[in-house]
């Protein structure tokens, strides 16, 4: 009996301190469901969604706290991506937030420019160029299109163009929309 | 001559309709007015301007650099002025513009002074290379792959085979039969080249059975060149796609190329017969690839044929000098019957990819609308890589496209086979096209919303930097200000106390 006793005391001992070490030793740092969610969102960081940005939107959803097709700029695709990835029904997108647009980017009329920096302070993503009284620019490259830099600027010099195809970034048509009308057959 | 050591899954047995365009020799197409020069002609970066609008160039001139690594030169093919440099639309299948450079030629066509090698077995496989780079080079079997890579096996390979493909498989194209026939000569000059860069143990050209002149025609300049060792003439079977590299490799070899692999894995580097031509004229004779063979045929053809053609005629002119009965702005294909694509517009330039126009197609089938996929697997048993179209259709067609890599779409050769036997007429190979270009898409999408993240966080970070620095410097501002305020305190109440005491005297 007492044996018994002593060995079961033992074991837990042992084992309670195996686990308490793993605990430690293999701590998962922050959730990683977040970060999965992040990976999917568009990181455009416009805020339609009305968070901070996608990350901020990325936990609200890891939490629950809110649906998943509050996300314009990713759409459709995103919308499935994450119902998938959360095992939940796709729903259409929240008209609220916005639609989906094609993706744009970010001009400025450089002649119209003052130099105010307002639009500089706007960019989620540092994408403008410039300094105070002298002309500012955007980097293209770095341009997500959020528009969060539109609104700011005082003398309206900010467009949002539509990004133009080249040949490199052109994409097949989808053959089950268009008919797509290939070379005849010998 | 050595005998072919295996075959593939698949593939077709396809009537050629190759008589029609090799009835006459290759003859001259007669210098155009304008050449429309796209600055991407090959796969890898567009190459990037070295001339100014107005400048007068000579036949031969680079007027483009090579810009990054996988990227080539691009020279004026004939001598001119330029005269734009702008968008300009390009024989794409998507129908859009590129940057072109546009030379108004003088019709002298004067050549700069061309510095040919005197004896390439004296220079190192690197400065061959640049020369290819330098002349502009690439796969002329097609796909336009920078030439002078193919010829660097790099330091952790040993070249066992090259490999020269003149299968030419494709119904209607004849540009490579016609070069065997006529030019066999020069293309051993490049594949003599090749194999001193590559350092190649044998050499085999590769040619199928239906093209019995142009075999016949290289074993005479083969047996005329002792000093080629190791080299021996394959006739392989006709049977589609017996061209695309991976498939001539398992015929050839025996040997499968890996899924995401190079041929250069298992010991064997492959180019076109043009291609090695154009090696040859580069090295022996200093002239960069300005012009190629582009084979134009079809029933709306008058005298179809095999034309030598600068880069940047436009194929109007081309088609003109040829004589069809089609219509301005009419569409055409570019490239074969299997793989080729409809184009229409009379200002698209001959590329260095464009091996064939082709203007009518015997018997060709009405376009119906495609039926319910039936799962016959037919289209299975014809793919040459061993791929299972039917699934890839499902999947592509419901843009789920993890699927469509999990069955390994990136395999597909895009050659035809599979809607070639369809019963239902699926345009299979246009769902597989949509769903590389979408899943390329998507990934530059992600690398693109993976730098705005980090610049998103990188942002936030200096935010909160400079938010605490501001903290950091009001705060001593404030001690500062504090400290200040009680020395001046102290002072005064020092100086009262002082006072004080000054007035407590005097009243003592």
């Amino acid at each position: 009996m007492l044996t018994a006793i002593i060995a079961i005391t033992l074991l837990a001992l042992v084992m309670g301190l195996i686990l308490g070490f793993a605990s430690i030793k293999f701590k998962v740092e922050g959730d990683p469901i977040v970060d999965q969610i992040d990976k999917i969102l568009p990181q455009t960081q416009c805020g339609q969604c009305s968070f901070a940005g996608c990350r901020p939107y990325a936990e609200a959803i890891a939490a629950g706290e809110v649906d998943i097709n509050r996300c314009p700029p990713g759409g459709e695709s995103t919308i499935q991506a994450l119902a998938d990835l959360l095992d939940v029904e796709p729903k259409p997108l929240d008209e609220e937030c916005g639609v989906e647009k094609p993706k744009t980017l970010a001009v400025i009329d450089e002649d119209r420019c003052i130099g105010c920096t307002l639009c500089i302070q706007a960019c989620p993503v540092d994408a403008i160029l410039g300094a105070a009284k002298h002309m500012h620019t955007v980097i293209a490259d770095e341009c997500t299109g959020c528009e969060l830099c539109v609104e700011p600027c005082p003398v309206d010099c900010i467009d949002m163009v539509e990004v133009a195809q080249n040949p490199n970034t052109w994409r097949w048509p989808d053959p089950s929309h268009v008919q797509l009308e290939r070379g005849g057959r010998s | 001559m050595s005998k072919p050591l295996g075959s593939f899954p698949g593939g077709l047995k396809l009537n050629g309709h190759k008589k029609r365009s090799t009835q006459s020799p290759i003859r001259k197409t007669p210098l155009a007015k304008t050449l429309i020069l796209p600055l991407q002609q090959h796969i890898g970066a567009a190459a990037v301007p070295i001339v100014e609008v107005g400048d007068k160039v000579l036949k031969g001139q680079r007027i483009a650099r090579a810009e990054g690594h996988v990227s080539v030169c691009l020279h004026a093919p004939s001598s001119g002025t330029i005269k734009a440099i702008d968008e300009q639309a390009i024989p794409h299948p998507s129908g859009l513009n590129a940057p072109c450079i546009t030379i108004e030629t003088d019709g002298e066509d004067q050549w700069l002074e061309r510095q040919p090698v005197k004896n390439f077995r004296d220079m190192s496989a690197h400065e061959i290379r640049q020369i290819i780079r330098d002349a502009g080079i690439v796969g002329l079997g097609g796909a336009g792959f920078p030439s002078f890579i193919k010829l660097n096996p790099g330091v952790h390979h040993d070249v066992e085979t090259l490999l020269l493909n003149g299968a030419e498989c494709e119904p209607y194209i004849t540009c490579d039969d016609m070069l065997l026939r006529e030019r066999a000569e020069g293309i051993l000059d490049g594949v003599e080249i090749m194999q001193h860069a590559l350092r190649a143990r044998n050499v085999i050209l590769a040619i199928e059975d239906n093209k019995p002149e142009g075999v016949s025609a290289m074993e005479l300049a083969l047996a005329a060149r002792p000093q080629l060792q190791n080299t021996s003439i394959m006739v392989i079977p006709t049977r589609y796609p017996t061209g695309g590299e991976k498939q001539l490799i398992q015929v050839v070899t025996g040997k499968q190329v890996p899924s995401n692999g190079l041929p250069i894995d298992i010991g064997i580097v492959s180019h076109n017969m043009g291609t090695a031509y154009a090696v040859g004229r580069a090295i022996n004779h200093g002239e960069p690839l300005i012009s190629r063979i582009v084979t134009v045929t079809g029933t709306d053809v008058t005298h179809a044929g095999n034309f030598e053609t600068l880069f940047g005629t436009p194929i109007s002119e081309l088609l003109a000098f040829a004589e069809t009965k089609r219509q301005p702005d009419e569409p055409f294909i570019l490239g074969g019957p299997m793989m080729g694509f409809n184009l229409s517009g009379d200002n698209l330039p001959v590329t260095k990819t464009a091996n064939c126009i082709l203007v009518g197609v015997d018997d060709a089938a009405p376009a119906s609308e495609p039926l319910p996929c039936i799962r016959c697997g037919d289209c299975a048993t014809a793919c040459p890589a061993s791929l299972l179209p039917q699934q890839l259709y499902w999947h592509s067609r419901a843009k789920d496209f993890d699927q469509t890599r999990d069955y390994n779409l990136f395999d597909c050769i895009e050659c035809g086979c599979c809607d070639y036997v369809c019963p239902s007429k699926i345009p299979l190979v246009s769902y597989f096209r949509f769903a590389k270009t979408e899943i390329m898409n998507q990934e530059r999408e992600h690398q693109k919303s993976d730098l705005a993240r980090e610049r998103f966080e990188t942002r936030l970070a200096r935010l909160e930097r400079e938010k605490q620095e501001k903290e950091e410097r009001q705060r001593q501002r404030k001690a500062a200000l504090a400290a200040s305020k009680a020395k001046k305190e102290k002072q005064e109440q020092a100086a009262a106390e002082a006072d004080t005491t000054a007035t407590e005297n005097k009243e003592n």
